[in-house]
Order: structure tokens, then C-alpha cells, then sequence
């Protein structure tokens, strides 16, 4: 019972944690004039959820996000924010345009929206059970939901990926040509 | 081990959405409105997992792993049209980007 009950602070203080460190990162992101350092930010933002995953059991969801977000896609970011130059943007001077302020209104109404919807829908009934089985969350789980009950969506993945691969491929070689155009007529 | 309800992973989820939005609507810089929304998408990702908690259910797991693969794409498509934007040299601005308004 005590050993429980220990247990259970440390999952508070660890919530607790990683809670306010996503808070905080996530408030920086937007923030920071400097992309750079708003990319390192939302590094720790992923880092901190994969935290957060694990708190909920979603184990192989955690690894994925540290692996794919944190490691593969934060790479690609800092990629180009090197090769464009870090571009100095200071996002609250010049006072309060009115542009500001309804971003502001509109996404302070949203949070509220979503804190309003869940109070009221299901504020008692959302404090889920004590236990889970042991296979909950683990990658042979998930791999056998995937290729058995939810087969469709993992071949569409596959085939959004490629979209988006053969995307990219063609955003870059088309201005090559483009520019390359030009440089021939001029 | 109990630790917090799934109401406030919910909390947690709804904020990350709500500075996510507003990195999109008052940010200039395409690449930090890409990175806003990369922050709105793991908070819908945030609540998916803590649902997929509570009802003991692997589809939300599997939802939110589908999420990490469209924001993966996303980012591809978005970085190279960032990467298009600066070869032709025109300015990373999405207020001064405004040549297919109608």
C-alpha cells in the first residue's frame, strides 16, 4: 500500500514535469524571434511528450516520436533553417496590430473551447483504471493492430509518404528547371 | 499507479493546441508556422494516446502513429516548397506571399 502510494507521487512529480516543460517549450516555439532556437525548443517539446506517452503506457508511440520528430523531421528543420539563414523576426513589436490581437482572441477561444468541452462532457468520468494489460503499448502489439484490424490504414500511410516523397522531389527539381529556363531566354 | 486522469493530459493537449494556433496565425516566418504546426499536431496526438488510455483501446495508438506520418510528409512537402521559395529569391514572409490571392 505505501509502496503504491509512492509510486503514484512519483508519476505526479514526473507528470508534473514533464507537463510544465512541454508547456513552457511549446510557449517558447511560438516566441523566439530566432527559428533556430524555436526549432531546439520544440525539440524539447517532442521530448517532453514522449514523456507524457509513457506516462499513458504508449510505449512504442514514445519511441517513434523520439526516433521520427525529435530525431528524423527536427533534423530536416534545422537542415533548412541553416541553408535559408536564420531570419530575424521580432512577432509582438510595433504594438498590438488588430491582426494580433484576433490570433490571440481566436486561440485563446479555442483552448477554452476544448477546456469547456471537457469539463462539461465527461469531468467525473474521465480517470481511467489502475491497470492495463502488460502487452499494452508494446511494438508487437501494436504491429499485430496494424496488420490486422487497421491494415488499410497502414497501407495508406505508406502510399501518403510516397506522395509526399515524390512532393518534394518535384518542388525541387521544378525551380531548378525553372531557373534554369530563365538563364537560357535571358 | 494511478497519477493523473486523462482530463489533464486533455488540459495539457487543449493548451499545445491553442499555442499551436497562435503560432500559425501571428508568425510570419513559414518555418516557424510549419513548427506551430507541428506543435498543434502532437496536441492532437497528445489526446489520442491519453484516450486510447482511458478506453483501453489501441486504434487511438494506431491513429496517432498515422498522425506522425502525415506531419512527416507534411514537413516534407512544406520544406520544399520553403527551400523552392528561397531558390527563387523571394522573401520567406507569408504576409508578402500573397502572388495566387484571388
Amino acid at each position: 500500500m505505501i509502496l503504491a502510494s509512492a509510486g503514484n507521487i512519483v508519476v505526479w512529480i514526473v507528470w508534473v514535469g514533464a507537463g510544465f516543460a512541454c508547456l513552457a517549450s511549446g510557449a517558447a516555439v511560438v516566441s523566439f524571434s530566432n527559428p533556430f532556437y524555436s526549432a531546439l525548443a520544440l525539440i524539447g517539446n517532442l521530448g517532453s511528450l514522449a514523456v507524457l506517452y509513457l506516462l499513458l503506457s504508449a510505449e512504442f508511440v514514445a519511441a517513434a516520436q523520439v526516433l521520427v520528430y525529435a530525431g528524423a523531421v527536427m533534423v530536416m528543420f534545422l537542415f533548412v533553417i541553416a541553408y535559408v539563414g536564420p531570419r530575424m523576426e521580432t512577432p509582438w513589436a510595433g504594438g498590438p496590430s488588430w491582426q494580433s490581437v484576433a490570433a490571440v482572441l481566436a486561440a485563446a477561444s479555442i483552448f477554452l473551447e476544448i477546456i469547456v468541452a471537457v469539463a462539461l462532457k465527461a469531468g467525473g468520468r474521465l480517470s481511467h483504471s489502475d491497470h492495463v494489460n502488460s502487452t499494452f503499448g508494446t511494438p508487437g502489439w501494436i504491429g499485430r493492430l496494424f496488420l490486422t484490424d487497421h491494415l488499410l490504414a497502414f497501407e495508406i500511410t505508406s502510399i501518403v509518404l510516397l506522395v509526399a516523397a515524390v512532393g518534394g522531389v518535384i518542388l525541387g527539381s521544378h525551380t531548378q528547371r525553372r531557373s534554369g529556363e530563365e538563364a537560357s531566354t535571358s | 499507479m494511478s497519477g493523473p486522469g486523462v482530463a489533464w493530459y486533455l488540459g495539457i493537449a487543449a493548451f499545445l493546441f491553442g499555442t499551436g494556433a497562435l503560432g500559425v496565425l501571428v508568425r510570419r516566418n513559414p518555418i516557424i508556422v510549419l513548427l506551430s504546426l507541428e506543435i498543434m499536431l502532437n496536441g492532437g496526438n497528445l489526446a489520442l494516446i491519453a484516450f486510447s488510455r482511458h478506453a483501453h483501446n489501441g486504434a487511438g495508438q494506431i491513429f496517432a502513429l498515422a498522425v506522425m506520418a502525415v506531419a512527416a510528409s507534411e514537413v516534407c512537402v512544406g520544406l520544399g516548397l520553403v527551400v523552392a521559395i528561397h531558390r527563387r529569391r523571394l522573401a520567406l514572409d507569408v504576409d508578402q506571399l500573397s502572388e495566387l490571392r484571388g
